[in-house]
């Protein structure tokens, strides 16, 4: 398995966020998470990366605990993430940004600043721009490519769809697939329920921080999404 | 004419402040860490380069290239080992450690090499000048002014042009971010403060050829140093730069007027500053 999380806990000081999460995501898989604000969506992501530290054993990769490693290490074991916010570097011009993404992790792969620029050409065009003046949606599109500059097995997006408008979500989905051709899994942290079930080969419900539904979209009913989602009936 | 000489003069002697100033501008755009030791470690190095001289009979240039290394690992070391643990949200604890570290450092360099004032000895250099047709002005201070510009073009370098660079201005905007890039930000706030140690060497070279020295005078060079930072503007080397020179000009203008103003000058200058651009001359840092 290529990620594995084992009865994985978290909490902000004495406020719990999760409780006993079992998530795994195969090599090549494209994973989908989707739950309401507060559920624990990114408290998972953000313990995953090691931006929250946990017990060694419950984040597993290729089978070795890593959930103690802190976030440079993770990334070095290819596992990269597009953060909630994009949070791009303000300081840094977008080729600047991309290129940052791809400097602590030298893998062989198909991702490289041409590679990015062919899957987004209007950033080629705004290279020298400061990263932070560009509009949302390109700046999510920097954000994605900077992930994936690093060549990584495992893409991991945070809400990549949150605040933008419905037309530039379409065109930031549309690379996805491409991403997916290249070889890495793909885990889709989504409040969007209809672009999430599209995309995904499973899809993982979260609620108050427990996994509440796993299945794969074509065997699942909307009834059921929508109690896992919402803890009610449609 | 005594106005253009003075006017002179004192961008010259704001190269110095500059070399004193751009190792701690570079620490604070990186870390945000303010350090009350950097005057005392420019001495310290100065006595360095000194007992290079006097010791191992090396000029003081070789004295100062060999003297570079050293201060680069003691300054890793120091940020690793020391003020990487203090590093926080709360920005109490590293001004506590680097306050601790001056009044250490400061009474080691006297039980070392006593109170006694010493000076790094430079022959022929030390009076030498160069006759401009308008002004006379010394090659020492000239050749200051010149390493300040090399400095600050070197650090800028780097800082904008470098894989290095990249790291530090990341991390500066975002540490978790930036470990979520790969990058240690530990790691990179060691290099940073090596690097300043680099440029604390070379200020103490020239602190301690044109004029005397002694254990005690690292908190004035401190605060030269952090009103030069200040007045160009949190983070900006061409403006720590600019700081430098305002301050060495105000001193100079000030001494012209009256000897015992050379200091207040420079201090009013900078409040002056303040006062128009509380952010300062060139701001890069937010916040």
């Amino acid at each position: 398995m290529l990620l594995e999380t084992r009865a994985l806990t978290a909490n902000y000081g004495q406020f719990g966020a999760l409780f006993g999460v079992d998530i795994t995501v195969a090599a090549g898989e494209c994973l989908a998470i989707i739950g309401a604000n507060g559920a624990g969506k990114s408290t998972l992501m953000r313990s995953i990366t090691g931006v929250i530290r946990n017990e060694p054993g419950m984040v597993l990769h290729k089978g070795e605990p890593i959930g103690a490693l802190p976030s440079a290490e993770i990334l070095k074991r290819g596992i990269a993430m597009v953060p909630e916010g994009r949070r791009l570097f303000a300081s840094l011009s977008v080729e600047e940004n991309l290129l940052i993404g791809g400097q602590a992790r030298k893998a062989s792969g198909p991702w490289s600043l041409e590679a990015v620029y062919d899957l987004f050409p209007i950033l080629r065009e705004r290279r020298k721009n400061p990263g932070t003046a560009l509009s949302g949606g390109q700046q999510q599109m920097v954000a994605i490519g900077r992930a994936l500059m690093s060549n990584p097995e495992l893409l991991l997006c945070d809400e990549i769809s949150l605040g933008l408008a419905p037309v530039v979500i379409r065109d930031i989905y549309a690379a996805l697939p491409k991403v997916r051709q290249s070889g890495a899994a793909i885990v889709l942290v989504e409040q969007d329920i209809g672009k999430a079930l599209a995309v995904a080969d499973r899809v993982y419900c979260m609620m108050e921080g427990r996994v509440t539904l796993v299945a794969k979209p074509a065997e699942v009913t909307r009834e059921e999404v929508h109690s896992a989602y919402f803890g009610v009936a449609a | 004419m005594i106005w253009l000489d003075t006017l002179v003069q004192g961008i010259l002697l704001g190269g110095l402040y500059a070399l004193f100033a751009a190792g701690l501008s570079l620490v604070f755009g990186i870390m945000r860490l303010v350090n009350l030791a950097h005057g005392d470690l420019i001495v310290f190095a100065a006595y360095l380069v000194l007992m290079g001289v006097t010791l191992l009979g090396l000029s003081p240039w070789v004295a100062a290239l060999i003297a570079m290394p050293a201060m680069f690992a003691l300054g890793w070391l120091l940020q690793a080992a020391v003020l990487n643990r203090v590093l926080g949200k709360d920005i109490l604890p590293p001004l506590l450690v680097t306050f601790g570290l001056s009044v250490a450092l400061q009474n080691g360099l006297l039980e070392a090499f006593s109170a006694d004032s010493r000076r790094i000895p430079v022959g022929a250099l030390e009076g030498a000048s160069l006759d401009l047709g308008l002004v006379t002005v010394g090659v020492m201070p000239l050749m200051t002014f010149a390493s300040a510009i090399v400095a600050i073009v070197a650090l800028n370098g780097l800082f904008y042009h470098t894989a290095l660079g990249r790291a530090f201005r990341a991390t500066s905007d975002d540490a978790v971010t930036a470990g979520l890039m790969g990058i240690e930000p530990k790691r990179v706030f060691a290099v940073a403060t090596g690097i300043a140690m680099v440029v604390v060497t070379l200020a103490a070279l020239y602190l301690g050829m044109r004029a005397n020295f002694d254990p005690s005078i690292g908190p004035a060079r401190l605060i030269y140093a952090f009103e030069a930072v200040i007045i160009g503007g949190l983070g900006s080397l061409w403006g720590t730069l600019a700081g430098g020179i305002i301050i060495g000009v105000a001193q100079a203008a000030g001494a012209a007027v009256n000897p015992e103003w050379q200091i207040l000058a420079g201090h009013i200058a900078f409040l002056a500053v303040m006062l128009l651009k509380p952010r300062g001359l060139f701001p890069r840092a937010v916040d």
